[in-house]
C-alpha cells in the first residue's frame, strides 16, 4: 500500500486542528478585550488610579491650601485656562476658584484618592461578610439558612439611601461611618449571590465526592464551593464598587459623610450648592467627577458579566 | 395560583414585624435624647423627666415596644415632637407630594426606558442601539444630586425668560393654590376626622386634584413644577430599564418559538408583540418594582434640591431632629409599601409566568 499522496486541502486540516484547545482563562481574557465598552472602563479606572497616586503631582496646590493673600484670585472665580484664552498675568485655576478660596482642579484630583477608597473598602468589606453569611446559609440550609436569609430580607425592605441615613445618624457623621453603613446595606446583596450559587454547586458530584471522601464540611466550601461561586461575586462586586461611590457621595451630599475641608466630591458639590446660579462651575466638576468614576466601574462590571456569562459566550 | 399568593403574603408578615423592630431599634439608638433636641436651652432634668414620662420615654424599652405596637395597629403613628401634631397628620400633608413625584418619575421611565431597550434589541449593534446604551451607561452613573442641580440650572437660569424656562423649586407658583375637591363640591367634612383626612390626602395630590375640580390653570402649574425633580429622579431607573428590556428582549428574539413563529409566516409585528414581548417583559415588570425603592432613596436628594417638603425630605430632617415618632412612622410607611409592592410584583409575576406559581 502507497501512501495516499496528500491534497493541499488534507494538509490544511491537520493543521487547523493541531491548536491546542485555549484554556478558558485565555477564553475568558479574548471574551473581554472583545468588548470595547468593558475596555473603555478599565481605561478609566486605570486613569483615576494613577490620578489618585500621583495627585501631589499633578494638583498644582495643596487640596486644602487657601490661596487669600497668596495670589490674586476671587471667591468662587470661573475657570482660568491660559489656552483658552485667559490673560497670561492671571494664575491658571482650571476648574476656577471655591468659596474658600481654594483651587478646585486640585481637589477634584485628591478627590479621586478618597472615593476610589471608598469604594473598595466598603465593597471589600460587604463581599467579605456578605460571602460569609450567604455561604453560611446555602451550605447550612434549614433554619440557620431562614434565619439569616430572613434578617437580610429585612435589610432589603427598606430603601438602601434611607436606611444608609438613618444608620450614619445612629453612628455619627463622619466619612467611616458612612462607609460602614454602605457596608451593611449592600451585604444582602453579596450574600444572596453566593448562596444561590452555592445552593446550585452543593448538589454537584464533585461535591459529593469531596463528603465522601470524609473532607471536612468548612474545607468543602472554601476549597470546592467558593471557588466555583466566584464569577457572579466579581461581577456584582464592581458593579458594587459604582453603587458605593454614588452611595458615599450621596451621603456626604447630605452633610452625612465626609466633613469639610476633606476633599471629597459630594461633600464639595453640597458646599456649594445653593451658589449654582452664580457659579455653576463649583457644582459642575465635582458631579462629573463622580459621574466618571462611577461610569468607570459600571462599564467594567458589564463587560466582565459578559465575559463570565457562558450562554453568551458565542454571541 | 390562591395557595402561591396566600404562601407569599404570609412569607412577608415575619419581614414586616422586623421592620417593624429595626424601626424601633434605630429611633432609638439615634444617639441624643430628643428633650434636649427639641426644647434646647430650657432643657433642665425636671423638665426633662416630665417631658420623658409624658411622652411614655421613661418605660422599660421592651413595654415601650408593645405600646408601640399595639398603638400601629390601630393606625396611631403618635405625635411629632417637634410639631406636636399628629404623625398621621403630617404623612396626610406630604406623602401625596411624594407619591406624585415617584409616580411620575416612574412613568416617565417606563415610557421611554421600555421602547428604547425594545429598538435596541431589535436594532442589535445599530447606530440607535449603541447610542441608547451610551445614555443607559451614563444615566446609571448619574448622581441624582448633581443631574438635579445642573436641571435647574439650565431650565431656570439660562432658558430664563424663553418658553423652555421651568421652576427650579416648590410645587406652585406663589399666589396659586389648590382648593380641595372636597370645598369645590361642597361636601360638608368635620375636620380632623379620619374622613377628613382621607379626603385631604387625596386633596394633597395636587394633579389628581386639580383634574378632577377641574381647574386646567393649577394643573399646568403643578405639572411644569413637577417636570426637572421627575426627571431628575426617573434618569436612573430609565437607565436601568432600558438596559433590562434589551438584555431580555434580545434572549428572546433568539429562542426557537420566535424562530418557528417567523418560519410560520407570521407577520412580524405579532411575532415581536405577541411572541417576543410578552415573554421578555417577564424580568421588565420585576425591575420596575424594584425601582420603587430606588425612588424613594433619590427622593430625598431630588426633594432636598427641589425644595420640595415630601417624605424623604421630612425624614431626613426628623432624623436630624432625632424627631422619633416621626422617623418612626415615616419609615414604617416607606418600608411598608415597598415590601407590599415586592408582593405584588411577585405575584403578577407568578400570573405571568405559570413555572412560579408551579414550583
Amino acid at each position: 500500500m502507497t501512501e495516499p499522496t496528500s491534497t493541499p486541502i488534507q494538509q490544511a486540516i491537520p493543521t487547523l486542528t493541531r491548536r491546542p484547545p485555549d484554556s478558558p482563562m485565555r477564553q475568558l481574557v479574548r471574551r473581554f478585550f472583545r468588548q470595547r465598552s468593558a475596555l473603555l472602563g478599565l481605561f478609566i479606572i486605570g486613569g483615576l488610579v494613577l490620578v489618585a497616586i500621583f495627585a501631589p503631582v499633578i494638583a498644582p496646590y495643596e487640596p486644602t491650601e487657601v490661596l487669600i493673600g497668596k495670589e490674586d484670585v476671587s471667591k468662587r472665580e470661573a475657570p482660568c485656562i491660559h489656552l483658552l484664552g485667559c490673560p497670561k498675568e492671571k494664575p491658571q485655576h482650571i476648574m476656577g476658584i471655591d468659596g474658600n478660596f481654594r483651587d478646585q482642579f486640585s481637589r477634584i484630583v485628591y478627590g479621586t484618592r478618597i472615593s476610589l477608597r471608598v469604594g473598595f473598602i466598603t465593597v471589600t468589606m460587604a463581599v467579605v461578610v456578605g460571602t460569609l453569611l450567604g455561604a453560611i446559609a446555602g451550605y447550612a440550609g434549614g433554619w440557620v439558612d431562614n434565619l439569616i436569609m430572613r434578617v437580610l430580607d429585612v435589610l432589603l425592605a427598606f430603601p438602601s439611601l434611607l436606611l444608609a441615613i438613618a444608620i450614619v445618624s445612629v453612628l455619627g457623621p463622619g466619612l467611616i461611618n458612612a462607609m460602614l453603613a454602605i457596608t451593611i446595606v449592600t451585604i444582602p446583596a453579596y450574600a444572596r449571590v453566593i448562596r444561590s450559587s452555592v445552593l446550585s454547586t452543593k448538589e454537584e458530584e464533585y461535591v459529593t465526592a469531596a463528603r465522601a471522601l470524609g473532607v471536612r464540611p468548612i474545607d468543602i466550601l472554601f476549597r470546592h464551593i467558593l471557588p466555583n461561586s466566584i464569577s457572579p461575586l466579581i461581577v456584582q462586586a464592581t458593579l458594587g464598587i459604582a453603587t458605593a461611590i454614588l452611595d458615599a457621595a450621596a451621603l456626604s451630599f447630605l452633610g452625612l459623610g465626609a466633613q469639610p475641608p476633606t476633599p471629597e466630591w459630594g461633600a464639595m458639590l453640597s458646599a456649594e450648592r445653593n451658589q449654582v446660579f452664580s457659579a455653576p462651575h463649583l457644582v459642575f466638576f465635582p458631579g462629573l467627577a463622580i459621574m466618571i468614576t462611577v461610569l468607570g466601574f459600571n462599564l467594567l462590571g458589564d463587560g466582565l458579566r459578559d465575559a463570565l456569562d457562558p450562554r453568551l459566550k458565542n454571541v | 395560583m390562591l395557595r402561591y399568593i396566600l404562601r407569599r403574603t404570609l412569607t412577608s408578615i415575619p419581614v414586616l414585624f422586623g421592620v417593624l423592630a429595626v424601626t424601633f431599634a434605630l429611633a432609638r439608638m439615634v444617639p441624643g435624647d430628643p428633650c434636649t433636641a427639641m426644647l434646647g436651652e430650657k432643657a433642665t432634668e425636671e423638665i426633662c423627666a416630665r417631658f420623658f414620662r409624658e411622652k411614655g420615654l421613661d418605660k422599660p424599652i421592651p413595654i415601650q415596644f408593645a405600646i408601640y405596637s399595639r398603638d400601629i395597629l390601630k393606625g396611631d403613628l403618635g405625635n411629632s415632637l417637634r410639631f406636636q401634631r399628629p404623625v398621621t397628620q403630617i404623612l396626610v400633608e406630604r406623602l401625596p407630594q411624594t407619591i406624585e413625584l415617584g409616580l411620575s418619575a416612574l412613568l416617565l421611565a417606563t415610557l421611554f426606558g421600555v421602547p428604547a431597550g425594545i429598538v435596541s434589541a431589535l436594532r442589535h449593534n445599530s447606530l440607535i442601539d449603541v447610542a441608547t446604551m451610551i445614555f443607559a451607561n451614563i444615566g446609571v452613573s448619574m448622581p441624582v444630586f448633581w443631574l438635579g442641580l445642573m436641571l435647574a440650572y439650565v431650565f431656570a437660569l439660562v432658558f430664563k425668560d424663553t418658553p423652555l424656562w421651568l421652576p427650579p423649586s416648590g410645587r406652585l407658583t406663589a399666589g396659586l393654590s389648590a382648593t380641595p375637591f372636597y370645598e369645590v363640591y361642597g361636601w360638608n367634612v368635620e375636620q380632623g376626622t379620619t374622613t377628613y383626612r382621607f379626603l385631604e390626602f387625596f386633596a394633597n395630590l395636587y394633579i389628581f386634584n386639580s383634574i378632577i375640580t377641574g381647574n386646567w390653570e393649577v394643573l399646568k402649574d403643578a405639572l411644569r413644577h413637577l417636570i426637572l425633580p421627575s426627571v431628575a429622579l426617573a434618569t436612573i431607573p430609565m437607565a436601568i430599564i432600558a438596559r433590562m428590556t434589551r438584555s431580555s428582549m434580545l434572549e428572546v428574539l433568539g429562542r426557537d418559538y420566535v424562530r418557528v413563529a417567523r418560519a410560520k409566516g407570521l407577520p412580524e409585528w405579532r411575532v415581536i408583540v405577541v411572541h417576543a414581548l410578552r415573554n421578555a417583559l417577564l424580568p421588565v415588570v420585576t425591575i420596575i418594582g424594584l425601582q420603587l425603592g430606588a425612588v424613594f432613596s433619590g427622593a430625598v436628594l431630588t426633594e432636598t434640591i427641589f425644595g420640595l417638603a415630601g417624605v424623604g425630605r421630612s425624614l431626613f430632617e426628623a432624623i436630624t431632629a432625632r424627631d422619633y415618632p416621626v422617623i418612626q412612622g415615616f419609615t414604617l410607611v416607606i418600608a411598608f409599601s415597598y415590601v407590599l409592592i415586592n408582593l405584588l410584583v411577585d405575584i403578577s409575576y407568578a400570573f405571568l409566568d405559570p413555572r412560579i406559581r408551579l414550583e
